[in-house]
């Protein structure tokens, strides 16, 4: 007898399931073969294919984790074994909760004193514009934010004649593509240009917008910079032409910006959508409308259990908002804890406070302390040693990573390569991957996964990971690559 | 067919909201004088199921107490000294301790190295241990799997099976969740489809818990509403379940059914007689049961036991337990933890068929994971110190005490309230709230309907300027016509419970005088 539940929303049916997913399962089979103690060429599997920090040793900042353990456990705040700062910022976050406990509700748009920091951080980071803590809705991670964004723009399939469109990169990373589907909006691919750094062509944005036509309604465009999977830092002249693009053809701006804290390149500078658009004067400052995400995943602290970030809002009609407030009153998903992360992450120690070096040096001698400074000195060495390390290798070309968690190398697999692909029927780069998984324990995705142009192939992994971890992953590809194109010569 | 009076309030009240909603112009000049584009989103051109959605606890009320509190804090005078918000049901913003061992747990998670600090008992660093090894790089700042952390559902599953008696529990079927709502809208997103007449329609019961109706109005579901039995202390009647679905197969596909037990806002707790009626008429009408029982420990009178829905549908025999499809969600937010702003939770599938769990699987990973902190409190909560282990004994003295004043308070609660001329409070068998009949005078509705008010939100918003006392109008939860009520929580501290209700007493004397 058929399940009442066979019948499905074919808003669910529509996600696509992963090519990853064959890549996990044979890597599970691995480690319990590993941890059966069969023989294989490597000690431990490595896996690189997420943007998760702390599970590849990169550790938490001492001073966020002081905090909310504190907060936490109030008790600790009478001894002296946490600094003084980390005692008074507890101590000011808990007098912030009902109750003065953690595990009160939070309001759903946050807590007033920490929402107007946020806002004040917000402003000092834009070089002055102004930012309305009103406009700030606080969210269990920026993929939520997009999701309940999206959520306004998209029509029932019943209520409208066309589908909601919404412009998306290729490369695009994977969440953001099921959260549009999920809400049965269609995905307008924009294809980013590799040889040109993973540039956003204007051309190429009317392109997707004309092929549209007729087959779903365009309202939105998607941007991520710095880019994911691509490492590429928008200029700000990159970002005045898609705000000027937007304000054309009537688009909402959906920025997603939970990598700012991550650039590297030297000549590379974040700037917000909202700061270019305050700084290209009327009209576009006061029509185009912007929605700008965060979260306390990514940048140096790398919290991505925690289910911290916000949505800020730019440009948009009053009366709307108030819906949006509504949306999110019944959801209340934000833990307290991320939302103290957030303020946390948003208004570090500041020099001058005892916490400071505790926060932010380079190296604090002898202490078991991890900071700011380090983290971001590693990182920065783990992408210039990467890019060299990959672009050294024939048969490998990596675009510079100037920002966010991954290097997208594309690899030139051999014909022979792909034909075997073929008959075992994998795409050419999972192909490649599959294979690197098992000869070399080393676990990264696919660039099909992404979306990618016809004919070219790609690989991507994360480059937030401790130092060691890296050298020893770039030392297994290095082996393998090399055997790997000989051997499909 | 959807909210009938509630949808009325609904309306009148986004109505007095906006104000420049007719018509923004296309286009407007600028100070500079360029015409600006209108905007992609307006009134007009947003989802129009979002503009649907409302929720009660947190609505205009709650506005209206947190401006009086700016107010009162900005030295304005007030009839009252403070706002109590008793609206919500939030333990600790009540005065609610914490349980201290898991406090203690959550820091040395936080922040391991305060594993080497002798004043942590050794249990608490154990249990720190174990969670730090299932976790990415021993660190909650780690993504977990999207269902959740493996050793935290095995957990899980082993106290559902001790719970029940035995009853065989499945790890694989428990997905953990953002509290219990984040389980509630994954399943009803996953269920609902289709199309005008086979649109999917969910039984939800009369007062309700407004999450499922703004869920539901979110979704584009189609609301079927089955009113409990307030003569009978708010019980469920098949005969009214069968009367609600029978007339709703007229314009849609009812698919699901949602009970809450022990129940939110009324507070009973079903008889086992009644939970198997339930398992019965689901089973009949090819129902997908979803039972909402996160206040399963919240359980205060006498005769009253709470009865699981999976134990009772095993106790029924292969005949049902092979065959009727449940979903069972809990959560770290109420019971003695009251860790609300944790939001850990998580939802047991019974007979969920394997290819829908495959969908739901897919649907979870969007996004990501459910927070780490929770997760680990759901694992301390399924598996709380033992006898014999250092924090046991303070464990079981702070629990006893939680749920033993919530039963004080239950009791003192409906007391009070029955000495109310034109209050009638049925008896708080469970949860954390009173759901009173309130009897308003004809004169008091006349005004309230002028006004564009629901006549208990008048009375509601009436008493919060009057007393400071924050409720939640009946109207809000739904209720039969003609008929008024109000959700006032039992979590204030004894003492000041005893003062709130002697004001609530007092309040409605006067308000009945000036009205009569």
């Amino acid at each position: 007898e058929m399940s009442v539940l066979q019948e499905i929303s074919q808003n669910v049916k529509s996600i696509k399931q992963l090519d990853y997913a064959v890549l996990a399962r044979r890597a599970n089979q691995i480690q319990k073969e590993l941890s059966q103690g069969v023989r294989k060429p490597y000690k431990e599997l490595i896996d690189l294919c997420w943007g998760d920090p702390h599970s590849m040793d990169v550790k938490p900042l001492t001073f966020v984790r002081q905090v909310l353990a504190a907060c936490v456990y109030p008790e600790l705040m009478s001894s002296h074994k946490l600094p003084l700062d980390v005692r008074q910022r507890a101590q000011w976050l808990l007098g912030r909760c009902d109750g003065g406990s953690v595990g009160s509700y939070l309001a759903p748009t946050g807590i007033p004193e920490i929402v107007q920091r946020m806002s004040e951080s917000i402003r000092r980071r834009d070089g002055g514009v102004p930012c309305n803590p009103d406009n700030i809705f606080i969210s269990p991670g920026s993929q939520w934010s997009l999701t309940v964004t999206s959520l306004l723009l998209t029509y029932l399939n019943n209520e409208a004649p066309l589908r909601t469109g919404i412009l998306t990169p290729v490369p695009c990373h994977v969440t953001t593509i099921m959260s549009i589907k999920s809400l049965g909006a269609a995905v307008i691919p924009y294809f980013l240009s590799e040889e040109h750094g993973w540039a956003l062509q204007v051309e190429e944005l009317q392109r997707a917008l004309e092929s549209a036509k007729g087959g779903c309604n365009p309202v939105a465009l998607y941007v991520i910079n710095p880019g994911n999977p691509a490492g590429y830092v928008q200029s700000r002249k990159s970002i005045q032409e898609v705000i000027q693009f937007a304000s054309e053809k009537r688009l909402f701006l959906l920025a997603d910006e939970v990598y700012q804290d991550c650039v590297y390149g030297k000549n590379s500078e974040f700037v917000s959508y909202k700061r270019v658009l305050a700084e290209m004067g009327p009209p576009f400052s006061d029509t185009v409308e912007v929605a700008s995400f965060h979260s306390v995943s990514k940048g140096f602290m790398g919290e991505c259990g925690l289910r911290g970030g916000y949505v800020e809002l730019v440009n948009l009609d009053p009366n709307v908002v108030k819906y949006i407030f509504n949306l999110i009153c019944k959801d209340s998903t934000t833990p307290v804890l991320a939302h103290f992360a957030m303020d946390l992450m948003m208004n570090p120690p500041r020099p001058g406070d005892p916490s400071y070096p505790l926060y932010n040096q380079l190296m604090l001698c002898g202490a078991p302390v991890v900071t700011l400074g380090y983290i971001k000195n590693m990182l920065v060495k783990n992408v210039k040693t990467a890019h060299e390390v990959v672009n050294s290798l024939p048969g490998f070309s990596c675009q510079p990573v100037e920002g966010g968690a991954f290097v997208l190398p594309r690899v030139f697999l051999p014909p022979r390569a792909i034909q075997k692909a073929k008959e075992e029927g994998m795409q050419p780069d999972t192909f490649y991957c599959m294979r690197l998984l098992e000869e070399m324990g080393v676990l990264v995705s696919p660039g099909c996964e992404y979306g990618q142009k016809e004919g070219t192939y790609h690989i991507r992994f994360c480059i937030m990971a401790s130092q060691d971890i890296i050298d020893e992953v770039l030392k297994r590809l290095t082996t393998f690559h090399t055997k790997f194109m000989k051997d499909f010569s | 067919m959807n909210h009938g009076t509630a949808l009325l309030w609904k309306r009148r009240a986004l109505s007095s909201l906006s104000a420049t909603r007719r018509g923004l112009p296309k286009e407007k000049m600028t100070e500079n004088g360029m015409m600006s584009r209108a905007k992609v989103l307006t009134i007009d051109t947003i989802n129009p199921t979002v503009k649907k959605v409302e929720y009660a606890v947190r609505g205009p009320i709650v506005q209206r107490a947190v401006e009086l509190e700016r107010e009162l804090s900005q030295g304005m005078k007030k009839p009252f000294a403070e706002v109590i918000k008793a609206n919500i049901g939030d333990a600790h913003a009540m005065g609610q301790q914490p349980i201290t061992f898991f406090r203690q747990v959550l820091a040395l998670c936080s922040y391991p190295e305060l594993l080497s600090d002798n004043t942590f008992p050794e249990d608490a660093k154990s249990r720190a241990c174990r969670i730090l090894q299932s976790c990415g790089g021993h660190s909650m700042g780690a993504y977990s799997a999207s269902q959740g952390i493996d050793s935290v559902r095995e957990d899980v599953a082993r106290y559902i099976e001790r719970r029940d008696g035995g009853v065989p529990c499945d790890p694989d079927d428990i997905y953990l969740t953002t509290g219990a709502s984040d389980g509630i809208v994954t399943m009803l997103k996953l269920l609902v489809c289709g199309e005008g007449v086979s649109r999917t329609g969910v039984m939800i019961s009369i007062p309700q818990y407004p999450l499922y109706s703004a869920a539901l109005a979110e979704l584009g579901a189609v609301q079927i509403n089955y009113y409990l039995n307030e003569e009978k202390c708010w019980s469920l009647d098949i005969p009214e379940l069968q009367r609600a679905l029978d007339e709703a197969r007229q314009y849609c596909n009812p698919r699901a059914l949602c009970i809450i037990n022990p129940g939110n806002p009324t507070g009973q707790v079903q008889s086992r007689k009644c939970i198997e009626d339930v398992i019965r008429f689901a089973a009949k009408e090819r129902l997908f049961l979803m039972a909402d029982e996160v206040y399963q420990d919240n359980v205060y009178a006498d005769g009253c036991q709470f009865h699981s829905f999976k134990k009772v549908l095993f106790e029924m025999g292969p005949e049902y337990s092979d065959t009727v499809e449940l979903a069972s969600f809990h959560s770290t937010s109420k019971c003695y933890m009251g860790e609300c702003g944790f939001r850990g939770g998580y939802m047991e599938l019974i007979n969920m068929d394997d290819e829908v769990k495959a969908q739901l699987t897919k649907l979870v990973s969007v996004r990501l994971c459910p927070p780490v902190p929770g997760q680990a409190l759901m694992d301390l909560v399924v598996n709380p110190p033992q006898p014999g282990e250092p924090s046991y004994d303070n464990f079981i003295k702070e629990r006893t005490a939680t749920l033993s004043a919530l039963a004080e308070k239950a009791k003192l609660t409906e007391q009070v309230l029955n000495t109310v001329q034109g209050i009638s409070c049925n008896p708080v068998q469970g949860a954390m709230y009173s759901f009173p009949r309130i009897t308003i005078p004809e004169k008091a509705v006349k005004e309230a309907t002028e006004k564009g008010q629901q006549p208990d939100m008048f009375y509601c918003m009436k008493m919060l300027e009057e007393t400071g006392i924050c409720l939640v109008p009946g109207s809000g939860f739904g209720q039969k016509d003609g008929t008024y009520h109000f959700r006032m929580t039992i979590l204030p501290p004894s003492d000041k419970l005893k003062i709130l209700l002697d004001k609530v007493k007092e309040f409605h004397q006067k308000f009945t005088q000036q009205y009569s």
